[in-house]
């Protein structure tokens, strides 16, 4: 079976599986309405938070509060695309451990894709439902001249920011192979990388901005795409381009994060639990 | 209970001597070696390497069913786990029904069927019937062949009033009877039992051990069982493969097995009063006497009949059991003659 014949029985495979526990959740609506809902209040709490520092000042590192929600829900949507998708491989390192992991070898589907649909969750849609609500506020507050290439970006930038943390979901999971207790150091890059994500690149050190740029790209979930969309400097040199760079930098990392996968699954073929 | 599909007399239950025999697993010099880490010190590691499989072959032949046992870590599972492509070989050749289980997993998992005793591949938190759609689609079984099979595992296997409850709901004995049901909707060629009764009560035992006969019997399902348990192999298997270390030690019909260790079957009987050791017809022999209780070891070739109806003409008898040697007693036996030998 050549790559493509792998990714169209794996999409398969991961439709069956989500659609599985789709109707499996939707069989209780009322419980889906009260989880999804709880998803979004939480999630919308960040945001208030946001809200508190604003009372006390206008701007922060120059970006005032609009902006800082077109931060917000950029990163906010394509995580809550990626945690809906693949959030549940961080589960990886327990099926490992208690010796799950071999069930999903047996069947007649890529490992990855059951293992990214397993308990597939439609609550979390409450997460990405929450960050479109800031995005879109934002974008209707920014004083930006819109241009056709700016209104392009918008969607551009989320595609490719939820496979670039869909990818971040995968290597971190693919690392719980070797040290199968890692599932925290993979929601630091996961959770923490949103967190960060969430206030202007010019806040922090230029080392971070670099790490995050160049390292672990998160800064092309909504940094780069941003600073062009708002007209803010960014603070490294980079090409006009990369604003748009988003899905080129998403398949690099999900090629990166393709072969550690790969990597991984081998390495717990040929040594076992 | 449907009385099963056209039972087709090419494929019955084969592997006798003299039949055409189609090797459906082979194995080759298989080897399975991993590199085990321990700590020795604060920093200092220590490497060693451990051979779960080391150098084994073997052929199985379609129609078959063949006990695999062997003590705790004697590499059962490791060479389970090779044949269904689960983990890789670090040597040797491996083919079931023609595919290398390590290079074609996924082409392979539609061929076979696996039941781990210790661990369910059902989905734990949704109805059981879940687990079947998912199979029904994910397999690409024809709508029809599913409900056939799907039918007559219910009717079976008992799990109609199941079928709507959470997997994690099961007890023990309801979930392994599911989880064969799962392994046999696509039709697989060849099934995996890894320990399918451990755990399970005399009942459910005596359901799966029948359920697994019919199924050799009537679709001519080549079976692969590791167990603990001697009467599984008894009841099921006509051949036996004794793994020790990561090698053959043994593989044969059971009762060759019994003859090669020796192995003894023990009459315990509680007589109405403390006696002395008891006369008994040889080769029988009391081995042990604790108060009124008293245990005769007697072949396990033997029949138990003749030496109770002397028993009872003789002594006052209250109360009788029979004790199969376990394995791993026949095991320790087999050892010991090789090394005396």
């Amino acid at each position: 079976m050549g790559d493509g014949g792998r990714v169209a029985a794996g999409l398969r495979a991961y439709g069956l599986i989500a659609w599985m526990w789709t109707r499996s959740t939707m069989a209780y609506r009322a419980s889906f309405a009260m989880t999804a809902l709880a998803s979004f209040a939480v999630t919308a709490l960040d945001f208030v938070a946001i809200l508190l520092m604003f009372s006390r000042v206008d701007a922060l590192g120059g970006w005032p509060l609009a902006e800082i929600g077109v931060l917000y829900g950029l990163s906010g949507v394509a995580f809550g695309l990626a945690d809906l998708a693949v959030g549940s491989m961080e589960r990886l390192g327990q099926r490992v451990r208690d010796g799950t992991l071999d069930t999903l070898l047996v069947r007649p589907a890529p490992v990855l894709a059951q293992l990214g649909a397993d308990r597939f969750a439609p609550r979390r849609i409450g997460r990405v439902a929450q960050g479109a609500l800031v995005l879109g506020w934002s974008l209707a507050a920014v004083d930006v001249a819109w241009t056709p290439a700016k209104v392009l970006l918008v969607p551009v930038a989320l595609a490719g920011g939820a496979v670039i943390f869909g990818a971040v979901f995968v290597a971190g999971a693919s690392f719980q192979f070797l040290a199968q207790d890692a599932a925290e150091v993979q929601n630091a890059f996961t959770y923490g990388g949103t967190t960060l994500l969430q206030y202007p690149p010019a806040v922090f050190a230029a080392e971070l901005v670099r790490g995050v740029t160049f390292v672990l790209p998160l800064a092309f979930v909504n940094w780069v795409p941003a600073s062009y969309l708002l007209g803010r400097p960014y603070p490294l040199d980079l090409p006009p381009w990369a604003a748009f760079a988003s899905p080129l930098v998403a398949a690099v990392c999900c090629a990166l994060a393709g072969l550690a996968w790969r990597a991984g699954l081998r390495s717990y073929r040929s040594t076992g639990s | 209970m449907d009385d099963g599909g056209v039972a087709d007399p090419g494929r019955g239950r084969g592997g006798e001597p003299g039949e055409d025999r189609e090797d459906l697993i082979r194995v080759e010099r298989a080897e399975k070696v991993f590199t085990v880490r321990k700590r020795t010190g604060f920093l200092r590691r220590e490497r060693r390497e451990v051979r779960a499989v080391d150098g084994l072959s073997f052929t199985v032949a379609r129609g078959e069913v063949v006990g695999y046992i062997g003590p705790n870590g004697a590499g059962k599972s490791t060479t389970i786990k090779m044949l269904t492509g689960i983990l890789t070989p670090s040597g040797g050749r491996l083919t079931v029904a023609g595919i290398d289980p390590s290079r074609e997993r996924t082409r392979l998992a539609r061929r076979i069927g696996v039941v781990f005793g210790q661990r369910t591949t059902l989905w734990w938190d949704l109805p059981l019937i879940d687990s079947y759609k998912l199979a029904h689609r994910m397999y690409r079984i024809p709508d029809a062949r599913y409900r056939e099979n799907l039918d007559r595992c219910v009717a079976l296997l008992d799990l109609g009033a199941l079928l709507d409850v959470p997997v994690r709901q099961l007890s023990l004995g309801q979930r392994m009877r599911g989880d064969i049901a799962a392994a046999l909707l696509h039709d697989p060629e060849v099934l995996y039992l890894d320990e399918p009764t451990i755990g399970l009560d005399v009942v459910s035992k005596a359901k799966v051990r029948g359920f697994l006969r019919e199924l050799n019997a009537e679709r001519g399902t080549t079976v692969l069982l590791t167990t603990h348990d001697l009467t599984d192999i008894e009841q099921l298997c006509s051949r036996v493969m004794v793994i020790d270390h990561g090698r053959l030690m043994y593989d044969g019909p059971l009762t060759g097995l019994h003859e090669a260790g020796e192995s003894e079957r023990t009459l315990v009987v509680d007589l109405e009063r403390e006696l002395p050791p008891i006369d008994v017809p040889a080769p029988a022999r009391v081995v042990r006497v604790d108060g009124v209780r008293q245990w005769i070891g007697f072949p396990a070739s033997a029949s138990a009949a003749g030496l109770v109806a002397a028993v009872a003409a003789a002594y006052p008898l209250v109360d009788l059991s029979v004790r199969e040697p376990d394995i791993e007693t026949v095991i320790a036996r087999m050892y010991a003659e090789r090394a005396s030998a």
